[in-house]
Parts: C-alpha cells; structure tokens; sequence
C-alpha cells in the first residue's frame, strides 16, 4: 500500500480576503477511509473541491498516485464524486445515470452493462433501472449517486457530506454500509462531513479543519482521547474545560495548579512548558463519577444538580459545585434523572482523565 | 334565496372558480371569440363588387390563396423569415442567459432588467431608429463610406429582409431573454459538475445536460418569438420594402384598399391554421430531439 497515494502539498486556495484553504500539507494512504472534518466554513468542501478538480488552488500542488493533479480538469482525473445533494440527472433514468460516466472509457457494450450491473447490485439497488430521480427516496438516490461514481472504478471516491440530508436511522445504516463497502471494494475514500460521530465512526483517519488549516489529523481513537489542542477537544465529543496554570515539570508529568480546584500532578502529553499562564484542562463528561456518595478518587467535589438531560442510554447532569465557577457536565449510565431527587450529588474525577492543552 | 345561494356558493368550487374567471372569460368572447368567428364566416363568402358581398357559403377564397403564387410565396417568406429570427435571437440569447444564471452572483435581477432597458421604448420608435440607423444615409453605410471601406452605400440593409431580420430580432430578444434565464437558473450547478466529473468535456456536457435540461425555455422562447413574429405587420410595412414584404401586409390590403374582405379572412385563416401546425411540430420534434440526445 503506497502511504503517500494522494500528496497535497501546500495547497492554498482564496476567494477574494477569504483564505478558504491556508497552506494546506498532508497525505493520505491508498485504500483508506479519511474523512474531513470540520464546522461549515472550515474550508473541508473547497479542499475537496480542489481534488475533484472544480476548483484550481491559489498556490501549491497535488499528487494522486505519483502524478500531479493541480491543473487538470475534472473530467481528466481519476477521481469521482458523490455530490450533497446527489446531482443525479433528473432527465435520464437511474441505468443511464450510472451508465453516464462509461461512455468515455471506451468500453464495449457488453462490459457497459456488465458493470452497470455489478454496480447496481453492490449498491442493492437492482430492479430501479427504470426509475426516475423524482421517483426514489433520498436514501435510493444516494445509493445511485455512489452507483454512478464507483461504476468508473475511480482511483478515489470523494464524498461530499453524502448522509447530511437523510434521516438519523437511515444515516446510521449507510455509515455501516459505506464502511462496509469501501474496506469490500477497497477504493480510497476522501470523506467530508462537519459531523464528529460520523467521522469518528466510520474513518481510518481524520482530519479536523478550521478556518482553512488542519487541527490535528489521527485517528479517531487518538482525536478523542488525545485532542491537540482546544479546538479539536471541544470539536469532537463533549467535555468540560477549567483555566489552569502549569509549574514544575517531573518527567511525563507536570505540576499543574487548576483555577479553584488547587495543584495536581497530571501526564504532560504535549509538552507543555513550565510556568505557562494560559492552559487548559480538559475532563470529559463520561469519565467523571456522579455518585449521591463521596468517593476516594483522586478529585471529588460537592455539587448540586442544576438540569439533566435524559438520552436514554445515558443521563447527562449539569452540576454547580462550590469550587467551580462554571457548571459541570458529567454523564452517567447508572443514575438518570429521577435518581437525586434532592440535586445533592458527588462528582468525582481521576487525573489520569485530565489532559492538558494550550490555549491558543 | 340569499342564503340558499350563499351556501352553494360556499362548498361549489366550480361556482368560485367560474366566478373568478368571468372577467377573463367575457373579455375573451367579446375581444377574441367573436371576432374570431366573424373572421372566419367571412372566408366563406364571396366579394362581388367593391360594396357587396355574397353571403352564401363557399370554400372558393381558399382555393384562390392557393393558387396565387403571391399568397403561397408571401406565407412561406412570412414562416422563413419568422424561423431566421426565432434561431438568430435564441443564439443571441441563450449564452447571456447562460452567463447571468451561472456566473452572475449578485443582482442577476438588476442585470435582466438592464437587458430589457432598449424595449421600454415603444415598438414604432425602436423600428424607426432601426431606419436611420440601416438607411441609405444611415449610421452604418455614412461611416463606412467616410471610413473609405466603401463607395456605394449597402442597399440590401435597407427596405429588404435583412433590414426585417434585424429588426425583428432586436424587438422580439428581451422576450427570450425571460424563459431561457428562468430555465437556465432553475438547473443545479452541481449537475453541470457532475457530468463533468464523469469524464464528459465542456462542450459534452453541454450537449448532454445543460442544453435538454434548458428544454422548456427554449421552446417557450421559441413560441413567444415565433407567433408574433410571423404575423408582424409593422416591421416589413416600414422597413420592407418589395423584398421584405410578408403576408401580414398582403391581408391589410385585402382588409383595405384591395376591399376584399372574404379572401383577406381566407388568408388570416390560413396564417392561423400555419402557426398553429409549426407551433405543434416545433414543440413534438424539439422534445424528441432533445430526448435521442439524452
């Protein structure tokens, strides 16, 4: 597997002041699902725009399998896009839509129906070949505007927020089957979408962008459990951020004295300078402890229970407590909302759960 | 009674809908139908002095048209210089549309109505500059004369066909402009991408999506063009000529200084029955063409 299959390399890309994309550089394997994510506006479509070849960069170049992609037009690369709003053909049926990109490969008649066929029945979509756009669900054209791009057997698929317009059990579905599919067929997928769970979910690796840079690209484990900086932390998941100042450093850990709360010693995983003013800590919502007794961890504070929210398979409890100024978010699977019928509650934190990041 | 009516009127939708067109409906059978139907009866009879008519029925003014070669050569210059000015607008038209639905950004509004600016104008005022712009001492022939380009001024710009293409085209443009921007605007970009993302080339692409998907404004371009056009009067009565003279013009005289109502209502008639077969054909083969490309 050639690891640097698609180089982008110091890609930039202005529309007018606006730097859509800012000195862009990173590569992406071959065969893998990476996904793109960020808030609308980030620049995650245009760099996927500057891949497909609708847009052309202000500055730097791309590579796609050791050729340079940057000047050509889209339908010169070997790539294919499944569009937001599927762009299927309104005035030609499902067949001739998937049929529509094989006329310029020079294919015979028979391999044209061929793989229309396979395609059709990868996408379980076999029997619709008459059908009309008007006439499928959202879910069905979805499956058709993948049809249609995995039918030319591009060298990379870029999807572009395909699940954005279905509804929640359905997106569910085609995150298992898109993942499912790409690892069957084993085509690279460039992925955008600005939901965290579906990037987490179903990448190999991510990208989080914000205001045209990357954030941090790793896998999804390590963008939750080890977020590089405040962006990425409050970006993906939920957590809770306490103003800190660091001390003295020990080894792998730091002296760390956490606003209202006193000193801890807490794991330096970024190395983060002594005697900075300006960190922060993050805790996140479910590894903290709500309990209606006090517990031995390492931090545990008195709180009252302000608002919960009940989700079902887990209860999420906004507590004031007398330490913090702000309100705490802690999330529990044992307790629910009829469980502190008085709101007094312990919350507990272990240190290993705190991890420390710069401010800016 | 008031309030039996009241609430038949209430769950009638018929009665509401009646209602609500009757304005309409009496103006058209006071301002079309009736006319219409005078016109008609009147190609079947007959003009046997200048103040007569024989009011018994005949087919006699149809044969009559048709076996003057003067009315067949006038119809059929009448369609042949209505389609050239059909065709010359749409390509004037279509790529301005094309450029304010994809590539205008802001106030696309302001810029339609700036295209229309020339036809707030009245039609006799444009089709008199068109005179001195295209006449014999005009703007085009006095400066490439006294550019030295030529000698003699060009005479066929003038009181012929060209001068009723050209001005016709130039009348009838804003007309276009309106379907073939609300089709051209309504198509996703996206599609416009995708077809290009599947491997087809500017122009392919063109042919493939942008041109069938546009369908509906052209044909009502074509339409909104066409009819009038054919039937115009003023443009070849002023800037015509002999050469550029159309049927329209023949039927006035029929209706006037000829006097002879019965063949001026044959020939009217025979427009009618024209437009209304090219109208047919033009939408029929338009879809078909479009749905082989597709």
């Amino acid at each position: 597997m050639n690891d640097s299959f698609i180089q982008i390399n110091g890609i930039s890309k202005h529309f007018g002041n606006v730097k859509a994309v800012d000195d862009v550089s990173f590569q992406i394997k071959e065969g893998e699902f990476f996904s793109l994510l960020g808030p609308s506006g980030c620049g995650k479509t245009t760099l996927l725009r500057l891949l497909a070849g609708f847009e052309y960069p202000t500055s730097g170049n791309l590579l796609l399998d050791g050729s340079d992609i940057t000047a050509l037009p889209p339908d010169k690369r070997p790539t294919n896009m499944v569009f937001q709003n599927y762009a299927i053909f309104p005035h030609i049926n499902v067949e001739k839509n998937v049929q529509f990109g094989l006329r310029k490969l020079g294919l015979t008649n028979d391999e044209i129906i061929k793989r229309v066929k396979d395609v059709l029945s990868l996408v379980k979509l076999e029997g619709y070949e008459e059908r009309y756009s008007s006439q499928l669900s959202g879910g069905q054209r979805q499956r058709v505007a993948l049809a249609r791009a995995l039918v030319r057997q591009p060298k990379v698929l870029l999807l572009d927020e395909p699940l954005g317009a279905l509804d929640k059990k359905l997106r569910d579905e085609m995150q298992l089957e898109l993942r499912t599919l790409q690892k069957e067929i084993g085509i690279t997928f460039v992925f955008v979408t600005h939901d965290q769970q579906e990037a987490i979910s179903m990448s190999d690796r991510v990208a989080v962008m914000s205001e045209g840079k990357i954030q941090q690209m790793s896998s999804p484990n390590e963008l939750y459990k080890n977020p590089q900086n405040i962006f990425v932390s409050d970006f993906i998941g939920e957590t809770n951020f306490l103003r800190a100042k660091t001390a003295s450093k020990d080894g792998e850990y730091i002296n760390v004295n956490i606003e209202d709360l006193g000193s801890f010693k807490i794991k330096n995983n970024l190395n983060i300078s002594e005697n900075a003013s300006d960190v922060i800590c993050s805790v996140r919502p479910e590894t903290m402890m709500i309990d209606r007794e006090k517990s031995d961890w390492d931090i545990c504070l008195e709180g009252k229970i302000r608002q919960t929210s009940y989700l079902g398979e887990m209860t999420k409890f906004y507590v004031e407590t007398k330490e913090i100024e702000k309100i705490i978010t802690v999330s529990s699977q044992y307790f629910d909302n009829q469980s502190f019928q008085d709101g007094k509650c312990f919350i507990s934190i272990n240190l290993n759960d705190i991890s420390l990041l710069n401010k800016k | 009674m008031l309030q039996v009516w009241k609430s038949f009127y209430a769950r009638s939708d018929p009665a509401k809908a009646y209602s609500l067109l009757s304005p309409a409906l009496i103006l058209v059978t006071l301002a079309m139908l009736i006319p219409l139907g005078l016109m008609l009866s009147f190609s079947f009879f007959t003009q046997t002095s200048f103040t007569e008519i024989d009011y018994s029925f005949t087919i006699t003014r149809y044969i009559d048209f048709f076996q003057s070669n003067l009315l067949v050569s006038l119809l059929i210059k009448s369609v042949k210089i209505s389609f050239i000015v059909t065709f010359v607008t749409l390509l004037t038209a279509y790529p301005v549309c094309y450029y304010i639905a994809f590539y205008v950004k802001k106030n696309k509004m302001l810029w339609l109505v700036l295209l229309t600016l020339p036809f707030w104008t009245s039609y006799l005022l444009r089709v008199f500059s068109w005179k001195i712009i295209l006449g014999t001492k005009g703007v085009i022939n006095s400066s490439l004369i006294n550019a030295g380009l030529l000698s003699e001024p060009l005479t066929f710009l003038m009181y012929s066909e060209t001068a009723v293409i050209i001005t016709l085209t130039h009348a009838w443009a804003a007309f276009a402009l309106l379907p073939l921007y609300v089709s051209l605007d309504k198509i996703d970009f996206s599609l416009i991408e995708a077809a290009r993302d599947l491997g087809l080339s500017r122009l392919e692409t063109f042919w493939k999506i942008t041109l069938p998907l546009s369908l509906p404004g052209i044909i009502g371009a074509i339409l909104i063009i066409f009819i009038p056009t054919v039937g115009d009067y003023v443009t070849p009565a002023l800037l015509g000529g002999t050469d550029g003279r159309m049927l329209s013009n023949m039927i006035q005289a029929y209706f006037g200084k000829v006097n002879n109502l019965p063949l001026g209502a044959a020939s009217a008639t025979i427009m009618l029955i024209t437009v209304a077969i090219v109208t047919i054909v033009v939408s029929y083969t338009t879809k078909k063409l479009t749905q082989r490309i597709s």
